[in-house]
Formats: structure tokens, sequence, C-alpha cells
């Protein structure tokens, strides 16, 4: 499968995290700390360690207009990156968007 | 091990930049590196956090408001930034 499929699937998924390392043993605290707060509202998300992909790390980039990981697409679109996620996190847009509760 | 600080030179280089861009803005920028020592991809790079008031904001959601910062620091992001904290309001926010 060419990158941008793997992007295609990828994205596809309702909540994907493109992170460095894995949900249980995360490369970078900044991925960790987007996972901790997914987790903490109950959200339910499907991750992709782009450390093991340097292709899909490199376009991924491109793709999305962002040079940072990790970044959390939720039907397709970008919602943000680290500082985004703990934002959203504070204000409670997060557990309204993607809670456990959420339609 | 010390951990490694930005130099001055980069941070001014950064101010300069984000001024040309959003203009009459109030910024912080702080460097953070010190608390990210040790972690392997960020050898010889640096943490760096920018808290930016601008007007050019308004209106703009988070992910376009963090594109315009990547976008102005495009080459340091390339080369002597590891990870920049973001936070950016229009005026009459806060967080």
């Amino acid at each position: 499968m060419s990158v941008e499929e793997r992007i295609q699937e990828a994205v596809a998924q309702p909540v994907a995290l493109f992170m460095k390392g894995t949900p249980d043993f995360p490369q970078c605290g900044f991925s960790a700390q987007s996972v901790q707060v997914l987790r903490a509202v109950g959200a339910e998300f499907a991750h992709v360690n782009i450390l093991e992909d340097p292709e899909m790390r490199q376009a991924m980039k491109e793709y999305s207009n962002w040079p940072t990981f990790p970044q959390l697409y939720v039907h397709g679109e970008l919602l943000g990156g680290s500082d985004i996620l703990l934002e959203m996190y504070r204000s409670g847009e997060l557990a309204e968007k993607l809670g456990a509760t959420a339609e | 091990m010390a951990a490694p600080q930005a130099d001055i030179a980069l941070i001014e280089r950064i101010r300069a930049r984000l001024e040309s861009e959003f203009p009459s803005s109030e910024m912080i920028i702080e460097d953070d590196s010190a608390r990210h020592a040790g972690h392997r991809e960020a050898a010889g790079r640096f943490h760096l956090k920018v808290r930016l008031l601008s007007s050019r904001f308004t209106g703009l959601d988070r992910v376009a408001r963090h594109r315009l910062v990547y976008a102005a620091l495009g080459e340091e992001l390339a080369g002597p930034i590891h990870a920049l904290n973001i936070t950016a309001l229009a005026p009459g926010e806060s967080t």
C-alpha cells in the first residue's frame, strides 16, 4: 500500500492519534500527554506510531500542513496537536467532543 | 549533565520573525529546554514555549492559529527547535 493509501486508511478511522511510540509506551512527552488526556475523557482511539514508519512521518507533515507530532484526527479532520488537546481537555471541549458519553 | 539552553540569538531571531508576522502582538518566549534534557530525539535542539496575543487570530480556530505560528517559524522548526509549545490568543481571550 502506498503511503497516501495508508494515510487515507488511518484518517478514515473515527479517532486516530499519529504519535511517537504507542499509547502504552509513548516515546515523547507530548505524545504521552495526548494519550493521557484522551484516556482521561474515556475516548476510544486508534494510533499510528510514526517512529516505525519514516515515510508516513514525513508524509503526514505535508498532508496535515502541521510540522510536529502528535496529530489527532477526528473523522478525517485534524483536531490539533498536544497543546490544542490539552487546552480542549482543560476547557471541557475534549470530553464534549470525544468523551465516553459524547454522541 | 547540564541541560543545553537556547542561546539568546536564537530567541531574538524567533522574536523578530514573530514580530514581523504578528505586528503589535504581545508575546512571551520561554526556553523550556531544561525540562526536556536527555530526550534522545531532542539532543542539541531546543524546546521553546511561545505565548502570543494577536488580532490576527481573531475568528480563526486553534488549528489555523497554530499553522500561522508554524509557518512564521518554518526555518527554525526544521533546524534548532525540537519542540514548540504554542498558546495563541486573540484580544479579549484568556487561558
